[in-house]
């Protein structure tokens, strides 16, 4: 088991990515928990984002497809749990910063009492007099807000 | 004491009784309530509600879908079976939960009061003696606050508004207020629930709160305040259902019916 084998299955993680949001890997949002190489076998601990996120078939395939490629692996197993569960707290900086260029505000820090008058920085214009559009956006995790500043709507990551 | 897994509670038959007929309330009251809210998708009244409620019904059915994986864990259930054909009698949600969306005001009053429910009941799970339950709860309470905040917001507006919005808003609580108490029985497991702690709020209490909740609710949205709540006639946590309920299995199941064993 080695050290060298988890670094290459680390990387072959990064390339799994939201299939919402292909800039930012499973790991920059924080949905590994961890991975662990026992033999020709990798067992890999997901967290999904939401309870009822849909594509958690789609993440599952796309980690045996990737770690498969690795010499040596033989066995992907993924689980799915949601114990700790995930937050958006636990998006890296890297992540937060991938989401931004996508034109994804990063999520509010999640011990900010109220979504509701809660507005993220524009991904566009950096502006931060925005306003709350709407609570729920396009897929379980996001919202959608409007900034003032260039007069366009923006989605950004629930902080949650 | 604490059961840490499915196999822990299946040595204790009681117990595993109890655990699997809260399991089914927690399903089907999502299930049913997400089914509604889906409901509304191409005819919400504007194009952000129509993006709430489809959003809104994922979580629902997602949670519907967690608790029946937790139930298969328990006790071998396929959980789309489950959730598709299953027999109205073996449904245990509330009929608050199952009823038609009526107008805009009945679907915004209906889900608040769910909501509130919801909150108080998921509050007293946190602390499950069954830990995959608390644990899942956890997750799902962070989710459900956005509805709760969503809803509390319509609720207050569409009352402060005035004029035909309050009416239809007072109108739409005196026609839910029959079914409200039905939310908080745990049917007739409860004695068995409460005394091994897998949750720790009985029925009484629960109510309770909901009431001390809502009271103040009322009186800021200069709603009327319909009085205590009266005892229902149709215990849905003990299988007594409406026509509604059928009315919603059979759309549900419609396209799943036509061939089983589709795969998807
Ligand atoms: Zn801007």
């Amino acid at each position: 088991m080695g050290n060298g084998r988890e670094t290459e299955v680390m990387r072959a993680l990064q390339e799994v990515k939201d299939p919402e949001i292909p800039a930012v890997s499973i790991l920059e949002l924080g949905m590994v928990n961890q991975a662990t190489v026992t033999g020709h076998h990798v067992r890999v601990e997901v967290t999904p984002t939401f309870v009822g996120c849909p594509a958690l078939d789609w993440i599952h395939g796309q980690i045996v497809e990737h770690l498969k490629k690795i010499p040596g692996i033989e066995e992907v197993e993924v689980v799915f749990v949601i114990d700790p569960p995930w937050t958006s707290d636990r998006i890296t900086l890297e992540g937060r910063r991938k989401l931004e260029s996508f034109g994804i505000a990063p999520p509010p820090k999640t011990e900010d009492p109220d979504p509701l008058n809660t507005v993220p920085r524009c991904p566009y214009c950096g502006a931060d007099q925005g306003e709350v559009k709407n609570l729920f956006g396009p897929t379980a995790c996001r919202s959608i807000y409007y900034c003032k500043h260039c007069r366009q709507p923006f989605e950004g990551m629930k902080a949650v | 004491m604490q059961v840490k897994h499915a196999e822990q509670a299946q040595t204790n038959p009681r117990y595993k009784a109890a655990v699997r007929d809260l399991l089914l309330q927690l399903a089907d009251d999502e299930l049913c309530i997400g089914h509604r809210d889906s409901e509304w998708l191409g005819l919400a009244p504007d194009i952000e509600e129509d993006v709430a409620f489809s959003s809104i019904a994922q979580d629902e059915v997602g949670h519907a879908a967690f608790y029946l994986n937790l139930l298969r864990d328990l006790d071998g259930e396929d959980p789309d079976a489950a959730a598709f054909f299953r027999k109205s009698r073996d449904r245990r949600n509330a009929v608050l939960a199952e009823r038609l969306n009526g107008d805009w005001a009945e679907t915004i009053v209906r889900r608040y009061f769910y909501d509130v429910f919801d909150e108080i009941r998921t509050e007293a799970l946190r602390e499950s003696s069954y830990v995959p339950l608390a644990r899942g709860v956890a997750k799902i309470r962070r989710e459900e606050r956005y509805h709760l905040m969503h809803f509390q917001l319509w609720f207050t507006r569409l009352s402060a508004a005035g004029g035909e919005a309050r009416e239809r808003m007072n109108r739409a609580v005196e026609g839910l207020w029959p079914e409200v108490k039905g939310c908080f029985s745990l049917g007739g497991w409860e004695r068995q629930l409460v005394a091994s702690a897998v949750i720790s709020l009985d029925s009484n209490e629960m109510e309770r709160r909901w009431l001390n909740r809502m009271k103040p609710v009322f009186a800021q949205a200069g709603l009327q305040w319909p009085g205590p709540l009266p005892m229902v006639n149709q215990d849905g946590r003990c299988g007594a259902h409406s026509s509604h309920l059928e009315e919603l299995l059979q759309t549900m199941g419609e396209v799943v019916r036509q061939d089983p064993a589709a795969r998807w």
